[in-house]
């Protein structure tokens, strides 16, 4: 009785969550990639990180801050895993403010490992009032802070096309298919052959597109793969628990004339 | 208590027990005769308990970390999340860890509303229970308020200006509550301090609670007043205790699948981006357990209507006990009024799921009558119902189920069956 009354109710719940696509009609679902950080043992493409780095500092970092990664984090077990020299140089191709001295001035200095990623303008203002209007946002958490995450962030990069007569747009608006709204202030700033990418692969607009948008969820999740690894033994741990403890139980009960 | 007094085996153990009755009470609660017929709905309290020591213990390991301040919270999370050891995990299970809660919680008090937990003798049970309820509401309210992201600032202006539909003093209730003329940095401050307080007053309740339960004991899916201690009953420990870790390892294993593989799958995704009081979301919608109750709210053109509707809701389940009019607890006996209780339960999701939903067109249509049959249920069905239903004979005991009417030896597989 009671089984069927919840298969009554599962069905009814089925049709109500089916009348969902009614709601947003004008937005375009996200492309979806088979990223190789999806699923219960998904863990990122090194070399893909490495050159989604790379993206980011020559194309994105112009605009975009990234405040709460470290330099450290480039070299940690999980992301793009550069070399300890290699972190150093990277960091040291900045000059970070530091200070004040002992004379009370601020000065600056090359960066350490220990550094936060230098953020291309002083405040939210500065960024806003360089960039028409429309603040930058910081690319730290972008990932996590989109519905739809990664699909959601490589759809826009490679989501640029010209508007559908009709649509006018203003100065330093562009169309893109997948933003909410169709219009973005951000110009279509990638290129086939944009970047010399390090290892030797082809430079396409889709291929920067993939490895920036890895880079990102990296940033968001950065303890992911750790996460991953993490899970996967806990549930067998609470697997192989839960069953010993089932036939404790089983045993326990068997001294009465119960069931459990 | 069990009926022989405990006497503790050693000298020193009963000059302590003498002066501070501890061991006693350790005896009671491992002797403690419970129904033997309980079946899995009711592991979810131990489950709760569980969940509730979870919280404490990650919320005071994240508030050595967390910053209350508008400028600074959202940062110390991030801060958790990338540089504190195993933070991510810390804070994945406390955010997660609410979730679980509620969905415990949830069938706990449908498992109570099936099985009629919440009729005499058991009514303060019953009203605590709800106490701790409408707490776990505000912890959780307050405690999504606290990264300081999109959804914690506009879900806390959303909550605090419905006291400013209080006819008069409003206006001043509201600015009162948030220690600033808008949802600000005082406002910040207060909620974590609250929020760091209210689980210490759940874990007296969840004292209380107990305490009330072990005066009757426990209901148990026949719904009969059985003898204690007797054949219908089986000591808390081992039988109980062993019964709840195993249904508590098997909520683990799904409580660890959304931390590990898809920890931000319940909550917003907005709230990763920082509070900013110039930008309001296309959709303020709060987390997934408090939809019913956003959907009964927004179901009302009225403001002060809706605020009226939406704590009547939570109001009414207090006097539950006395618009119960039946005389058999246990639906399992009752053919009618099961039918209705699924349809509450139907209801309820309904109402989360349009409250999820912007509030127009066919979601408002139902939001509306979802809200209607909501008050319906307890107001006209539960009393007449409880009045008119010819209800199935009643077992005299779980072991021998011998009917309280005519003689029908096969009844007692029957009602086996059922439970």
């Amino acid at each position: 009785m009671i089984k069927s009354n919840i298969k009554l109710l599962v069905l009814s719940f089925l049709l109500l969550i089916s009348l969902k696509p009614l709601q947003s009609a004008e937005m375009v679902d996200p492309i979806k990639v088979d990223w190789s950080f999806k699923g219960l043992t998904g863990t990122f493409d090194r070399a893909s990180l490495q050159r989604g780095f790379q993206v980011y500092k020559e194309v994105c970092a112009s605009c975009h801050s990234m405040q709460y990664l470290s330099y450290r984090n480039l070299g940690e077990p999980g992301g793009p895993e550069f070399s300890e020299q290699e972190v150093k140089a990277i960091a040291a191709s900045f000059e970070i403010e530091d200070g004040p001295d002992s004379q009370g001035e601020m000065f600056t200095r090359p960066g350490k490992p220990s550094d936060k990623f230098k953020s291309p303008y002083p405040n939210v203002q500065a960024a806003t009032a360089a960039n028409g209007g429309a603040y930058p946002p910081d690319m730290s958490v972008l990932v996590k802070a989109r519905k739809g995450g990664a699909n959601y962030i490589y759809s826009v990069l490679v989501g640029y096309e010209d508007p559908p007569p009709g649509v006018t747009l203003d100065d330093g608006v562009y169309y893109n298919k997948y933003m909410a709204g169709n219009k973005i202030k951000m110009p279509n700033n990638l290129m086939d052959g944009l970047v010399e990418y390090a290892d030797g692969t082809e430079s396409t607009v889709d291929q920067m597109a993939k490895d920036v948008t890895t880079f990102l969820a990296w940033a968001a999740e950065p303890e992911l793969e750790e996460r991953h690894k993490t899970g996967i033994k806990v549930i067998i741990y609470l697997v192989l628990l839960t069953i010993l403890v089932y036939l404790s139980m089983k045993k326990i009960w068997s001294r009465i004339d119960s069931e459990v | 208590m069990s009926e022989h007094e405990y006497v503790p085996k050693s000298k020193a153990a009963k000059w302590f027990n003498d002066r501070l009755p501890l061991l006693t009470l350790g005896a009671h609660l491992t002797d403690y005769p419970t129904p033997k017929n309980l079946n899995y709905w009711w592991t979810f309290g131990g489950i709760l308990t569980f969940c509730l020591i979870t919280q404490i213990v990650t919320g005071i390991v994240l508030a050595m970390h967390y910053v209350a301040h508008a400028d600074l919270a959202f940062a110390s999370v991030e801060h958790i999340m990338r540089d504190v050891n195993y933070g991510w995990l810390i804070r994945y299970i406390h955010s997660n860890g609410a979730s679980m809660f509620f969905l415990a919680v949830y069938i706990h008090i449908f498992r109570s509303l099936f099985y009629g937990s919440y009729k005499s003798p058991r009514e303060v049970i019953w009203i605590i229970g709800l106490m701790i309820y409408l707490l776990m509401m505000a912890a959780a309210f307050m405690g999504y308020v606290l990264p300081w992201g999109q959804m914690s600032f506009w879900g806390a202006t959303v909550i605090t200006n419905l006291f400013s539909a209080i006819p008069l003093v409003g206006d001043s209730i509201t600015t009162w509550l948030w220690g600033a003329y808008s949802v600000d940095n005082p406002t910040l401050n207060r909620f974590f301090s609250l929020h760091y307080l209210i689980p210490f007053l759940i874990l007296g309740l969840v004292v209380l609670h107990i305490w009330a339960l072990h005066v009757p004991g426990n209901n148990n899916p026949v719904g009969i007043d059985i003898k204690k201690p007797s054949k219908d009953t089986v000591p808390f420990h081992p039988y109980i205790t062993i019964k709840d870790a195993f249904a508590l390892l098997v909520f683990m294993i799904i409580f660890a699948g959304f931390v590990f593989f898809t920890p931000n799958v319940l909550g917003h995704s907005d709230n990763y981006i920082p509070a900013n009081p110039l930008v309001t979301p296309a959709h303020i919608v709060p987390e997934w357990y408090l939809l019913p109750f956003y959907a009964i709210l927004r179901s009302v053109p009225d403001k002060l209507g809706g605020v009226i509707l939406m704590f009547s809701a939570i109001f009414i389940l207090f006097v539950l006990p006395w618009l119960d009019t039946s005389k058999v607890r246990s639906a399992v006996f009752r053919p009618i009024y099961r039918q209705f209780f699924w349809i509450l339960v139907i209801d309820v999701l309904m109402l989360g799921y349009v409250g999820a939903m912007p509030a127009e067109g066919i979601y408002l249509v139902l939001a509306r009558v979802g809200t209607i049959y909501y008050f319906l249920h307890f107001i006209v069905v539960m009393p007449v119902v409880g009045y008119l239903e010819k209800t199935d004979p009643i077992p005299m005991s779980i072991s021998e189920p011998v009917l309280s009417g005519g003689a029908e030896p096969s009844l007692a597989r029957k009602v086996n069956d059922k439970v």
